[in-house]
């Protein structure tokens, strides 16, 4: 750990703890989501000891909260680069990175050992919110909110007295309105219609409209660092982009409540706006094509030799990202979106397969693309090449993600023609449909390709270790 | 660049303006539609049952009656009845059900044992082995109508299999040890459910089973010869 590192900034030092926590919890989520695939296979697998219901909670939590380290680590790691100043309040931001792991450690470690409570509210307090994705207890809930206005504090001082690029501004704009959302997943209520309207406030107003806006953003600022991008064009791209993911994300909202107890008015809402959610990310992959394509046609029509990025493994996973995020999101979300398909498939395997292809798509990919910025900074390097670890980490992750989305897809297709639309839906209904060989082979096939990915992240991991540090991939 | 007439096409000030007009006018419909909606999903109360109104979140004390899942004629889909329905589908709010032995549970008590029942659901984490209202986990049956699950009604195995006489007891039983009552390989977990919290749990079910819905799940349990297909 005694090496020298090249950071110029101390917000950049710091950017780079929330990637280290961040890979821990990716490796995490991995590990506890072949569990809960193995579960699908063996169901006696740890029965009583970690059942599913915990082994699916750890999954989705450590998923969402590495992916909340990765972004406020890539805003710090940005934010002096583009403000040209040190992130003002740095002493603090750092003692709120250790509150915030520490509460996120030991959240954890209760729902690893306590998992569940009895019926009271004090469960909900200490032990589990039992709400998908916001199982945090709520004091948790509440250091949550107090380490995020700080870090937004720390942005907005920075951003008025830095530079103040479209970037930065959008990045604010968006983190105040993130910030915001999460309070609507705050409280209780014992009407399960009114629990599922807010919790979706929250859930597909972060993943479907601020995290896309922040995707845009450090796409931007990635494009403009590695291919050398205008800034006037490629900011007008992102405002263009705000534009239309919220246009077509806020009221996209009305997807989810079709069947929650809330009125039909919501069928066409949902189906207009929702239908219009992959737009903006066809043009963000254009995007991202184009900005490439045409500023290496530029550098070669002015002469010159060698006009690679200058960092190739953080490129190759920004392109995946851009097709990903339209392939996961805009391709399998609008399969399910329209009320007629959805009144089938609503819950189903094709949910979880859409699920792991939009967050793999949109946002795993853009932020490992991040980490290997970070490394480049770190190590002060020119260019960066890919070795055969990133090679390995692109290709074994991507397929294997893919693969899984098939088999996810299939075993979905298979629950909607059986369970639901043949069935009914009964309990009996539901066993029909998980008994099909065709659903055990796709959770065979789901476990496999769980296992492929995990190798692919090892290899990511001992890349993000050592690509900085050899000079052959440096130059 | 600067010297070049600009187009307002691309002039970033432009989308910038347009960005944020977008956004608010999305986001003041959002709020207005959200005023409206939560209007509609206000729990109701007994004074709705009485009056004859269906509510899309009826009131607790539908745990005093009969309750169904019957395609409505003017809906032109499946809404669920609260005591008894007439020939279109709707209400009769007449036929009661004993619910734990009694059919006269008040306001109060009804809205203590649904609200127990919430609790206990967040507590337990069901929510990320089945879904409700479809959303959750998919390791799991739709709770949605698990009340009206053919499973658990007279023809059903589940109440011969648990020894009590009424869907409310044999899903109370099953729920306290799941595990004695294994209907297929991938049982459920033993929760440390009491009694009393399970008897809160399946008010909450049964209120949930009552929860307009829109016609989702469609064609519940009517497919006869499907249901116990592979219990057989
Ligand atoms: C670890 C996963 C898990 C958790 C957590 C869980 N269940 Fe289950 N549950 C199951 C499984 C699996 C079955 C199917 C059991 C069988 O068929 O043998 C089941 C069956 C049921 C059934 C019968 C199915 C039906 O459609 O009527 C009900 C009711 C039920 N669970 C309610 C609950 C409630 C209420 C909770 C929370 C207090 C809960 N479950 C928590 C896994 C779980
Ligand atoms: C990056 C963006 C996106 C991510 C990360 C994402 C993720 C998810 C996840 C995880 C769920 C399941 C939620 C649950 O657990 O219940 C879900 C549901 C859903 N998503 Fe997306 N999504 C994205 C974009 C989209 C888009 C663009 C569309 C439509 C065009 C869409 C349509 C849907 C629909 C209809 C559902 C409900 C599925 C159901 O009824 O079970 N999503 N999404
Ligand atoms: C080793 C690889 C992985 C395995 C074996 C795995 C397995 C699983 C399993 C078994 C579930 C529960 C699904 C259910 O309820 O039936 C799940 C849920 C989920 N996983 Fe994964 N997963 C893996 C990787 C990932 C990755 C990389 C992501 C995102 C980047 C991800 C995102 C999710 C999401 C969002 C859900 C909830 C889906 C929903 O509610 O629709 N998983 N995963
Ligand atoms: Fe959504």
């Amino acid at each position: 750990m005694q090496r020298q590192n090249s950071f110029k900034y101390e917000s950049q030092r710091l950017a780079s703890w929330y990637f280290t926590v961040a890979v821990i919890l990716f490796g995490a989520q991995l590990l506890l989501g072949l569990v809960a695939a193995v579960q699908f296979i063996y169901p006696s697998f740890l029965y009583d000891v970690l059942d599913f219901s915990v082994a699916r909670m750890i999954h989705i939590n450590a998923l969402v909260v590495w992916m909340v380290y990765a972004i406020i680590g890539s805003v710090y790691y940005l934010l002096p680069e583009e403000t040209g100043i040190e992130t003002v309040g740095i002493g603090i931001a750092k003692i709120l990175f250790w509150v915030l792991t520490i509460a996120v450690a030991i959240v954890v470690l209760v729902f690893l050992f306590i998992q569940i409570g009895p019926a009271k509210t004090s469960t909900i307090w200490f032990i589990n919110e039992g709400r998908e994705y916001l199982e945090a207890p709520r004091w948790a809930d509440i250091g949550i909110v107090v380490v995020v206005v700080g870090f937004v504090v720390n942005t907005f001082l920075t951003a008025i007295k830095g530079r103040r690029t479209g970037v930065i501004t959008v990045i604010l704009a968006d983190l105040i309105a993130l910030a915001g959302l999460y309070l609507a997943g705050m409280f209780y209520t014992d009407n399960i219609a009114m629990d599922q309207y807010w919790w979706w406030w929250v859930i597909h107003l972060w993943v479907e409209a601020t995290w896309e806006v922040l995707v845009g953003a450090f796409a931007a600022y990635a494009l403009i660092k590695i291919v050398g991008a205008k800034r006037q064009i490629v900011e007008m791209w992102l405002w263009i982009e705000v534009a239309m993911l919220f246009g077509s994300g806020i009221l996209g909202l009305g997807h989810h409540y079709f069947w929650i107890g809330t009125p039909e008015y919501w069928w066409e809402i949902g189906a207009l706006f929702s239908s219009l959610e992959p737009v903006p990310l066809i043009g963000m992959f254009v995007h991202v094509l184009y900005d490439w394509g045409k500023d290496k046609g530029e550098r070669m029509g002015e002469g010159e030799e060698d006009v690679t990025s200058n960092n190739t493994p953080a490129l190759v996973w920004l392109v995946i990202n851009g097709f990903g995020n339209f392939l996961g999101a805009g391709v399998w979300g609008f399969f399910h979106t329209l009320p007629q398909v959805n009144i089938y498939t609503h819950g189903t395997q094709f949910t979880a397969a859409h699920g792991h292809l939009a967050f793999f798509g949109a946002y795993a990919t853009i932020l490992i693309a991040m980490f290997y910025m970070a490394i480049q900074g770190k190590n002060g390097i020119k260019k960066l090449r890919a070795t055969f670890a990133s090679k390995m980490a692109i290709f074994l992750l991507s397929f294997g993600m893919l693969g899984m989305t098939v088999a996810l897809t299939i075993a979905g297709y298979e629950q909607v023609m059986i369970e639901r639309a043949q069935l009914g839906g009964t309990w009996s209904a539901y066993f029909v449909a998980q008994n099909e060989v065709w659903m055990a082979q796709a959770m065979d096939w789901r476990f496999f390709m769980g296992i492929v990915m995990t190798i692919g992240f090892i290899y990511l991991v001992k890349d993000l270790w050592t690509i900085g540090r050899n000079p052959q991939n440096v130059y | 660049m600067s010297k070049r007439k600009v187009s307002v096409w691309t002039d970033n000030r432009f989308w910038q303006r347009s960005a944020a007009w977008v956004t608010g006018v999305a986001a003041v419909l959002l709020i207005w539609l959200t005023f409206d909606t939560m209007g509609q999903i206000r729990m109701g109360n007994q004074k709705d049952i009485d009056a004859h109104i269906d509510k899309r979140v009826p009131s607790p004390t539908v745990i005093n009656y009969k309750i169904g899942y019957k395609m409505n004629a003017k809906r032109g889909l499946e809404v669920p009845t609260i005591g008894g329905s007439d020939a279109n589908g709707n209400s009769l709010f007449t036929v009661k059900q004993k619910f734990f032995g009694r059919d006269n549970y008040t306001q109060k008590e009804a809205d203590a044992l649904v609200n127990l029942g919430k609790l206990g659901e967040q507590s337990k984490n069901c929510m990320d082995c089945h879904t409700l209202l479809g959303n959750g986990g998919y390791y799991a049956p739709d709770l949605t109508k698990a009340w009206l699950d053919p499973a658990w009604g007279k023809n059903g195995p589940m109440q011969a299999i648990t020894g009590t006489h009424s869907r409310a007891e044999a899903m109370a039983t099953f729920l306290q040890h799941p595990g004695r009552y294994p209907m297929h390989a991938r049982r459920m977990p033993n929760l440390h459910i009491t009694a009393r919290e399970a008897k809160g749990l399946v008010a909450f079910l049964k209120q949930m089973a009552t929860i307009d819905t829109n016609g989702f799940p469609r064609g519940f349990g009517k497919i006869k010869e499907a249901n116990y297909a592979e219990t057989k």
